[in-house]
């Protein structure tokens, strides 16, 4: 009796460790402290539910905590910055597969007490599943061993199709007297399939909204498993994962407009449309543009995803303190959507150094372009185009971006002339304020920094 | 559990999930789904009660993913955040 209520205490303790860990992390200043809370509830619930009364297999199961654990330890140690999306996705993708393994094994014991306990394992194990194969497909698309959206013809028939036969199975499953292991089988196939299926036509873009959305998933099955577990801890931290994932997902949805709707079921428009834009692009060399930064009073540094996979923000944080010493102001503006999920890029700026009061999202700086006397635009389209404000007809319509060209000055650095990622002309460019600064954003930023310390000496 | 009882969480959890994220600033929504995620591989408990149930070949097997992947979430949730949050540092403490 005694160890049950260690038990029972301990995964209270844990419960309230993950709700203030996830709090503690609603801040810059106290967010490292946040993980380490939820970690100290983790490792709590996972040494106390050893004590449980009446367990087997304890050679397995320390064997396949060890392996578990020790791979995704090493391979989250090793990862790039740069590939953190992917790898948030698998282990997302491994949670519901974990939480789907739950309900086959008490499928397999053949004892649920009653409906409510079947259909909540039940349906658990579809969203599980689901979240674990679309996980899985995320992944693969990011990390590039999957090249491109692959679409069937009448897809949202075959998602929808899919998806009934899914819940006709789930229903059959519940209102069985006995648990059908046939029934049971099929019904997991189809939702490994189902999920596959879902996640196949979304393009690279969408995916971080996707991966969310998931993660969301992912937490409800874990809450309904806690439930037919009889497990409160794993209830509480499924569900509020559950709630924070679905809002994360539209707040991101929200700020691509792109309506979680049309995510899964339109694909994105088109490469090109909107109307033509009038003018050419005017080049500048590097020395000019150190000199126009040199002699600013502000400059506001936006940038992008092109950046990071440049692997220039070391660079460009280098050019950043430079400018300062000289009397500069420089802060960085980040859209929501810059990098592959909201805040990645903040993330990516942090590993160069760069403190977080110097980084500002899109409400708090909108308002400061008009005074700046430099807008430098590194490895950002987009996000930065005002076609998204005046023109009706551009895909990207309607969308926030950063008002960049309203700066004295606008620098972009970029590549070459192509249209970039989404293949939607960026009307910024042609504008008269702005000025291109052609090369790779390392090369490019790199002859700046030489100009800058010339200037300065 | 009392089937109430039980909805009441499920609610009660619901908001706290909702309200502890709304005042969460951009910077941190990256950190922060790789934070929720490290949360739900709380599942491992779960998977662990499966396993120690577990009787037929079939459902160690079963139950034995369901650990290793519950540990898999877990450890690689943490670590990536760990090491995501870390990179946060305020001018001041440089």
């Amino acid at each position: 009796m005694a160890i049950k209520w260690l038990i029972d205490a301990s995964y209270f303790v844990a419960a309230v460790l993950f709700i203030l860990g996830l709090k503690g992390m609603s801040s810059p200043v106290s967010a490292r402290k946040g993980i380490v809370w939820a970690g100290v509830g983790m490792v709590l619930a996972t040494v106390v539910t050893f004590l449980t009364p009446g367990m087997n297999n304890f050679a397995l199961m320390v064997l396949a905590i060890a392996l578990g654990g020790a791979v995704a330890w090493i391979s989250g140690k090793k990862v790039a910055m740069t590939d953190m999306p992917q790898m948030v996705a698998i282990y997302n993708g491994m949670g519901g597969g974990a939480a789907a393994a739950i309900a086959a094994v008490e499928f397999a014991r053949g004892e649920m007490h009653g409906t409510v306990v079947t259909l909540l394992a039940t349906l658990g194990a579809l969203i599980g599943a689901v979240s674990f194969a679309g996980s899985v497909v995320a992944w693969a698309k990011l990390q590039g061993v999957m090249k491109s959206a692959f679409r069937l013809p009448a897809q949202n028939a075959v998602n929808i199709v899919l998806a009934l036969a899914a819940v006709g199975l789930a229903a059959a499953i519940v209102l069985a007297p006995t648990i059908d292991p046939m029934l049971v089988v099929a019904f997991f196939i189809l939702s490994l399939v189902l999920g596959t299926i879902i996640t196949l036509p979304i393009g690279g873009a969408d995916m971080p909204v996707v991966i969310s959305l998931f993660n969301a998933f992912t937490g409800l099955a874990v809450g309904f498993e806690g439930f037919v577990m009889g497990i409160p801890a794993l209830i509480i931290a499924g569900i509020v994962v559950g709630a924070a994932g679905t809002l994360l997902t539209q707040l991101m949805a929200k700020a691509m407009n792109r309506p979680i709707s049309n995510i899964l079921f339109v694909p994105m428009a088109a490469a090109g449309g909107g109307e033509a834009v009038e003018g050419e692009q005017k080049e500048i060399g590097a020395m000019d543009a150190a000199a126009v930064m040199r002699y600013a009073s502000k400059v506001i540094i936006v940038p992008g995803y092109g950046m990071a996979v440049a692997g220039a923000q070391h660079k460009v944080w280098e050019m950043s303190e430079l400018l300062e010493e000289a009397g500069v102001e420089v802060v960085f503006a980040i859209h929501p959507v810059a990098g592959r999920m909201p805040g990645h890029m903040n993330v990516l700026l942090a590993e160069a150094g760069v403190p977080y009061e110097k980084i500002f999202d899109l409400e708090e700086i909108n308002g400061d372009f008009a005074q700046a006397d430099v807008a430098l635009v590194i490895g950002a389209n987009d996000v930065v185009n005002p076609s998204a404000r005046t023109d009706k007809s551009s895909p990207i319509y309607g969308m926030p971006i950063l008002n960049a060209d309203l700066a004295q000055n606008v620098i972009v650095v970029k590549r070459g002339k192509g249209t970039g990622y989404s293949g939607i002309e960026n009307a910024l460019f042609y504008k008269d304020n702005t000025r291109l600064l052609y090369g790779s954003a390392q090369q490019a930023i790199g002859e700046v920094i030489q100009h800058v310390k010339a200037l300065s000496v | 559990m009392d089937g109430f009882v039980a909805l009441y969480i499920f609610m009660l959890a619901a908001f706290t999930g909702y309200e502890v994220i709304s005042r969460v600033p951009v910077i941190l929504h990256t950190p922060l789904m790789s934070g929720s995620n490290f949360v739900h591989g709380v599942v491992l408990v779960g998977g662990m009660i499966a396993l120690g149930q577990a009787e037929t070949p079939l459902e160690q097997a079963i139950g034995f993913v369901a650990v290793l992947l519950g540990a898999a979430n877990a450890a690689g949730g943490y670590v990536v955040t760990e090491r995501m949050l870390a990179m946060f540092k305020s001018k001041e403490k440089k």
